[in-house]
């Protein structure tokens, strides 16, 4: 029985350091999806939460000049400013008309510093109905950070 | 051809339902007749599931673009390996893929088991059995890979269609370990299903003795070894072609690949406590279904759109089928469970706190740990969006916070665990098997120090590798001398015996010094560098002790892609070491840009450098060159994994014949038995350490 109550003490030691550590980790990295709809509605301190936000590029609106990369994401009739701050060169996916997420923060006048950017083409395989669609074109990630592969 | 394919996946989806009706029957009226051949029929599933792999092969060979899957994910240019490797490109073609991998384990476990275990394999057929009828379900009626191309014209009849050309294969998977990297991790999945199956039977069946856990346990190391060569290849691919310097990011999809692992691994230890002493019976068993669960999870969020992965299929409402079989398979173990839980109760206690017992216990604890940590962060996005309303996710400190330290624990065990005693450990015999390598793993640390290794985890991580291999070390020489001084041998060939008398014990201690290696190099990340410059003709970036000269940028192209190169020369303290040539090639078939990286890989470092494209503002060309240590450790340590894994799958030397005691055993296990010691065979295939 002492071995028994000696285990158990450990072991929540560990669960508790664990927790600790899963709790710090996650205040660090958490994220906010976001529609650019719902920003507008955002206050206090979920304005400056880090973010995720989709759209599609508006043609001709990609700007790159000045040393950053500007350009307008739209949604549903929606439209947000978006600042590309990050260093490494854009997807080549990334063109008028992509689908794009960026993520990066608010700033108090309503643009969006993005700090990484991830585009994809609108899908080919959708063009023909009837078609069974494989997988969708994978999307390319400014730093890569994420990968295709064919799944599990 | 198409209706060929159709019939043959329609006729093993037959053969299955036949396989788990009659093994039902079979069990409940007692007919062996029935058992067998309904054990027969999933053994029909795989000849009838290759022939409808081998029809959608036949289409990728012959360009047949009618079929939409072909024209999917394959073109005429496409090079005939790709051919082959574009059937697991898609949604439907994996899906067929897993049926086919499913149906060869369950062909050959019932070759190997079918005269065997009268107890035993009725059930693991019929559950067996009731998994391919489920994966047949969604070859044949759901993400059907034979569907043709066209529809109804102006007058509703059907009118075929046929494209000059495919779409061509998604160009991220033309490169060569991309056809083996699948196979190896649908093995993985796929195997567990035995595993799964048998522990399922023994509790249904409520089968006496431990002979089940033999079995599973085996069967649990060939699908575990298959997972953990698939994880390592899928990073090694994420690490050679997608560009950005690393192996490992997290993904949802890695993830899911990740946490059949843990628990595998959590199982393949804490079996040792149900085979040595009667404990952890519940716990075990639930690994097991825990493991299986696990797989078809990860199957639903890559296929699902669940989770939101760069990596996962298309979205589609296949997810709720895997939703639907996840619920049923859980209701179905709980429900054995709970019917038979005095089946599983446990023989002893834990008594002391260094013990082996209790070093198992840490170490699934950890392990669970590590795979919720890893469950949770996969699925935050999900969890939140029902709790709270909004959408978060968690990035990668949130897992590394966690699992760093996990995984250093674990490595410590490593070292420990083994050279415990059950039950209790005297504070002799600690001193006696740690002492020496303590002090040794010390004092590298602190050498380590003064030279300037500061990263905290990645001290503690070599401290311990030390200590870890010095206590393998240990534990071969200590055997080794025994036998070399009795046999009159050399120590090396007295290793070699030693290793090849108790298999799995020397090759659970290989996979352990394996997995230092992997460790190693996952620690040198610590001192990753790296550097981003535009770069023309002529010009130079320095990075640790390489200058990088820029010689020039051409264009080469062939039917499949053209790219754009740079050739660019290493200096290494003003002597010419080598040439790299980083790529962007552009696919023509399916129009896609992709990153080809030259990585110069050594065991100390690597040298990769991604052509990165052209700069937004000036037009120049970008070049990202990393310095990243000790990586080929990594791939280096998951061969040694693996050959140790083969090495402990491999049945035990014998000096002589020796006659077990039989007792609790079934009565066909007896047979079985007599008859391999009466074949009088110096060896014996069953491992007990």
């Amino acid at each position: 029985m002492k071995g028994r109550a000696k285990f158990l003490i450990g072991s929540a030691i560990i669960v508790i350091t664990l927790v600790l550590l899963a709790y710090v980790g996650f205040t660090q990295s958490k994220t906010y999806y976001h529609t650019i709809s719902e920003l507008g509605s955002l206050h206090g301190t979920a304005l400056h939460q880090r973010m995720r936000v989709s759209g599609n590029v508006r043609s001709g609106s990609i700007d790159r000049s000045g040393g950053r990369v500007d350009f307008i994401l739209e949604e549903q009739g929606k439209s947000l400013p978006i600042s590309y701050t990050g260093r490494d060169p854009l997807p080549d996916t990334f063109k008028d008309g992509a689908q794009a997420l960026v993520e990066g923060r608010l700033t108090p006048d309503g643009h969006f510093v993005a700090e990484q950017v991830q585009a994809k083409c609108a899908s080919k395989y959708e063009a023909a109905p009837n078609q069974t669609p494989g997988a969708s074109q994978p999307g390319q990630t400014s730093n890569g950070s994420n990968a295709a592969s064919p799944g599990n | 051809m198409d209706i060929f394919g159709s019939f043959a996946l329609i006729l093993a989806l037959l053969a299955a339902v036949y396989g788990f009706a009659a093994g039902l029957a079979g069990i409940l009226t007692r007919r062996t007749l029935l058992t067998k051949s309904a054990l027969n029929a999933g053994m029909a599933v795989f000849a009838l599931v290759t022939l409808a792999v081998g029809s959608l092969e036949y289409f990728f060979f012959t360009d047949n673009f009618s079929m939409a899957y072909v024209a999917a994910h394959s073109n005429r240019a496409l090079p005939a390996f790709y051919k082959f490797a574009a059937l697991w490109a898609g949604q439907e073609g994996s899906l067929l893929f897993w049926s086919w991998l499913l149906s060869i384990y369950v062909f050959a476990t019932l070759l190997v088991n079918r005269n065997k275990h009268p107890e035993l394999m009725p059930y693991a057929g019929v559950v067996m059995a009731g998994v391919q009828v489920f994966f047949l379900i969604l070859n044949n009626f759901v993400a059907s890979p034979f569907n043709v191309m066209g529809g109804p014209d102006a007058s509703g009849t059907l009118r075929l269609a046929s494209l000059s050309d495919g779409h061509g294969l998604n160009p991220l998977l033309q490169y060569p370990e991309m056809v083996i990297h699948p196979p190896m991790l649908y093995l993985g999945y796929t195997g567990f299903t035995i595993p799964f199956a048998f522990a399922l039977a023994a509790l249904l069946g409520r089968y006496p003795g431990e002979k089940w856990i033999h079995i599973t346990r085996r069967w649990t190391m060939i699908a575990w070894c298959f997972q953990s060569i698939g994880i390592l290849l899928g990073a090694h691919w994420a690490y050679a072609v997608l560009g950005w310097g690393g192996y490992w990011a997290w993904d949802p999809v890695e993830n899911a690949s990740l946490l059949p692992w843990i628990t595998g691994t959590a199982f393949l230890h804490s079996v040792m406590m149900q085979e040595k002493r009667g404990m952890m019976k519940v716990w075990n068993v639930w690994l097991v279904f825990t493991t299986f669960m696990l797989c078809i999870l990860g199957t639903l969020l890559t296929r699902s759109g669940v989770i939101s992965s760069v990596h996962a299929f298309a979205q589609s409402s296949i997810g709720n089928w895997f939703v639907g079989f996840l619920g049923l398979v859980f209701l179905v173990c709980f429900w054995a469970y709970w019917m038979n839980r005095d089946y599983l109760r446990s023989d002893n206690q834990l008594d002391s706190l260094v013990s082996r017992e209790s070093s198992f216990l840490f170490n699934n604890l950890v392990l669970l740990a590590a795979c919720f940590a890893v469950l949770w962060g996969t699925l935050f996005p999900v969890i939140s969006e029902w709790v709270v309303g909004s959408k978060i996710s968690v990035g990668p400190p949130f897992f590394n916070k966690v699992n760093v330290p996990i995984a250093l624990f674990l490595l410590f065990l490593t070292g420990v665990g083994p050279l415990l005693a059950w039950r209790k450990t005297s504070y002799d015999a600690l001193r006696r098997n740690f002492a020496v390598p303590v002090i040794i793993a010390v004092i590298s640390g602190i050498i380590a120090f003064i030279f300037g290794f500061r990263e905290i985890y990645s001290l503690i991580c070599l401290i311990l590798s030390v200590f870890v291999t010095l206590t393998i070390a240990a534990e071969f020489y200590r055997g080794a001398r025994v036998i070399a001084s009795r046999d009159s041998v050399n120590i090396l060939a007295a290793v070699g015996e030693l290793t090849m008398r108790n298999t799995r014990r020397y090759g659970g201690y290989i996979i352990h010094f394996g997995m230092v290696l992997v460790f190693i190099g996952i620690a040198g990340q610590a001192f990753n560098k790296d550097i981003q410059m535009e770069m023309s003709a002529g010009e130079t970036l320095a990075i640790g002790p390489y200058s990088i000269l820029c010689q020039n940028f051409d264009r080469v192209a062939n039917n499949n892609y053209e790219s754009e190169r740079a050739t660019l020369e290493v200096f290494r303290s003003g002597r010419s070491e080598m040439m790299l040539y980083p790529e962007r090639r552009f696919f023509l078939a399916s129009q896609v840009t992709e990153t080809m990286v030259a990585v110069r890989s050594s065991p100390l470092r690597d040298l990769y450098v991604v052509y990165a494209g052209r700069s937004p503002e000036s037009g120049k060309p970008v070049i990202h060159a990393y310095l990243n240590p000790l990586v080929k450790w990594i791939w280096f340590g998951g061969i040694v994994v693996v050959l140790g894994t083969g090495l402990a799958l491999l049945p035990n030397r014998r000096a002589a014949i020796v006659l077990r005691p039989v007792a609790e055993k079934s009565w066909g296990d007896a047979v079985a038995n007599e008859a391999s010691a009466i074949g009088a065979i110096a060896r014996r295939s069953e491992s007990h350490d």
